[in-house]
């Protein structure tokens, strides 16, 4: 052998056992690029996080030091004051704190369960079973995503009077079970399902419910914290709007533009029910995110 | 002639047989999907067909509706110059933070996608955070509070840019800027998560065969491979990008006040909320969504056509 081919040999010569130190950089690749990448993301990154750790911070601080001029960004002594204090001066009120934050979480408990239930009931038969009207069904639903809410506001308002469910919990938890995102990503996700799977339980003998809470549904549990994450977003922040108006059935988030017009006095308070209300979606989103991705990537719509 | 018609029905009729057939057979799958079909149609596609119904009507709740011809829209267009000024500003919003947002969203993702796996899961919590922190967009009212204690003033004035303090949200100079800024800052949101689990599943032997095949960077990378690969979800970031854009309401309504100084950031749905639940000019509010409503289905028909276009 040639001492040339010699060389080569000893090139290509591939050792397992030697993992390199840096990891090969992918291809199309500059470090320059890479740099200015990290720069620019990390400078994005405090911009949209501010405000919130903001809002946090804010939270945390106590009353004098709310108003500090110039302000510091965090809490010198930090305390749980205003958390606190919520329970506190808003139990002597007529409505208690306890009472909006009960009505926030049955609204949002109710509506995501039932969502839930209804919506991967529609969106199992529409993937998996070929039927008349299912397809058009589909389309409308489709169609039905690009819908502002206000658009069906006002005549929701006039049908939900005529059924007696205006200032009842029922006017937001009942429209909240048919919101059309939560089909979409539901169907699209159990198209992924393989059919064989469906097919094979029936030729079993099982019946459409038993392939439905049997196999299809244990599948598609990435999907369900999806709607899980998009209902609960929708309802924890729903302040009641035009639909009820008995103060003891107002949710949080109409409470915390009452404790916010309270004056200068309740800022601390404030601050307090901002954050209560931020933090239970990002706290959900941030448990489920690998889930919730899952699912997105079977989001796209073909037309 | 005669006899193609009687072709033509023949046929209708055996395909409607055959569909009924279908339909008796998949009994069971008609009543999976009724729960959600009933309430679906009662919330969602009734209020459309009515709000087009009531839109020619005077409706006050109390009193049964009464036709009015085309009325409602003939005063619309010509008579309210605050629906006017609703309709500019909301086209304002809808065609910078649009746009803006939608980019941003990819522009991001795409970024993100960058970044090895554990430092882009926490980033995709930062960038995807203040879309679904609620209300927690009030904490620019703090920032830009109108006094010299409010941030942005003090910082201004310590850098001699004003000589006194602005009073950011009466100002209606300064409006419209800081809310389209406010939701700029709030629009990475579910289109934004769809673009990122869309990169994640493009197949990474494309990027390998392109390289192959003489893409130098990664801006050729993005626009002969990810892109076309990302069509599907692009249209879905476009359709969300678009129904938010012109549903905005809340941001302004809570920053600037309802309704807020000369009009300044009002818009459609201002309008809406104003006439169908504080004046009880059911009919007339309707009109106003009809309106909306034609927008958005306009708006979306381009934009989906136009990125059919894209990569190819």
């Amino acid at each position: 052998m040639s001492r040339k081919a010699k060389a080569k040999t000893k090139e290509t010569y591939y050792k397992p056992y030697h993992k390199p130190l840096i990891r090969r950089r992918r291809p199309n690749r500059s470090v320059g690029g890479d740099v200015g990448l990290y720069i620019f993301l990390i400078l994005m990154a405090i911009v949209m996080v501010f405000p919130l750790v903001y809002a946090v911070a804010n939270a945390l601080k106590p009353l004098d030091e709310l108003f500090r001029f110039p302000p510091k960004i965090f809490a010198q002594n930090p305390t749980l004051d205003n958390f606190s204090d919520l329970f506190v001066t808003l139990g002597k009120s007529w409505v208690t704190f306890t009472r909006y934050l009960f009505n926030t979480i049955f609204i949002t408990f109710a509506g995501t369960a039932g969502h839930l239930l209804i919506a991967s009931m529609g969106a199992f038969v529409l993937a998996k079973y070929d039927f008349p009207g299912g397809r058009l069904f589909f389309k409308i639903v489709t169609v039905a995503i690009m819908f502002v809410p206000a658009v069906t506001q006002v005549p929701n308002y006039i049908l939900l009077s005529k059924l007696g469910w205006i200032d009842t919990y029922w006017s937001i938890i009942i429209p909240a079970f048919a919101s059309p995102m939560g089909m979409f990503l539901m169907k699209q996700f159990m198209e992924g399902l393989p059919t064989s799977l469906v097919e094979a339980a029936k030729i079993d003998g099982a019946s459409e419910w038993k392939v439905f809470t049997g196999i299809v549904m244990p599948n598609v549990k990435p999907a369900w914290m999806t709607l899980i994450i998009f209902q609960v977003q929708a309802l924890w922040n729903n302040n009641g709007g035009m639909y009820i108006f008995s103060e003891q059935k107002k949710t949080l988030p109409y409470a915390m533009g009452q404790i916010q017009g309270g004056g200068i006095a309740r800022t601390g308070q404030g601050a307090a029910v901002t954050v209560v209300l931020m933090i239970v979606p990002i706290a959900i989103f941030i448990f489920s995110e690998s889930q919730i991705l899952e699912t997105m990537a079977s989001s796209g719509m073909k037309d | 002639m005669g006899e193609y018609l009687k072709k033509y029905f023949a046929l209708r009729k055996h395909n409607a047989s055959t569909a009924w057939k279908k339909a008796k057979l998949a009994k069971n799958c008609y009543l999976f999907l009724l729960p959600y079909a009933v309430i679906f149609c009662m919330f969602y596609v009734y209020p459309v067909v009515a709000s087009i119904y009531y839109s020619f009507t005077y409706y006050n709740i109390l009193e049964s509706p009464r036709f009015l011809g085309l009325a409602n829209y003939i005063s619309l267009v010509l008579e309210d110059d605050i629906f006017l000024i609703g309709l500019k500003n909301t086209l304002v919003i809808a065609i910078i933070t649009g746009p803006v947002g939608y980019l941003l969203s990819f522009l991001f993702a795409w970024l993100i996608n960058e970044l090895p796996r554990a430092v882009r899961s926490v980033a995709v919590v930062v960038f995807y955070a203040p879309s679904i922190a609620g209300t927690c967009y009030t904490i620019f009212s703090v920032f830009f509070r109108g006094d010299a204690y409010g941030y942005v003033n003090s910082f201004l004035m310590d850098l001699g840019i004003i000589e006194q303090p602005i009073l950011w949200f009466v100002n209606p100079q300064f409006m419209l800027p800081i809310c389209m800024g406010v939701i700029l800052w709030m629009s990475l949101g579910t289109g934004f998560l769809s673009f990122v689990a869309g990169l994640q599943g493009v197949d990474r032997s494309q990027y390998e065969a392109g390289m192959v095949d003489g893409v130098k960077n990664r801006w050729q990378e993005l626009w002969y491979i990810t892109l076309p690969n990302m069509k599907p979800m692009l249209i879905f970031g476009a359709v969300m990008a678009i129904t938010q854009s012109f549903s905005q309401h809340d941001v302004c309504a809570a920053l600037c006040g309802f309704p807020s100084t000369d009009y300044a950031a009002h818009t459609i749905v201002s309008c809406l909320m104003d006439f169908g639940f504080q004046r009880f000019e059911m009919g007339y509010a309707c009109a106003i969504a009809t309106v909306l409503f034609l927008l958005m289905i306009m708006c979306n028909k381009a934009i989906q056509s136009l990125l059919r276009r894209v990569g190819t």
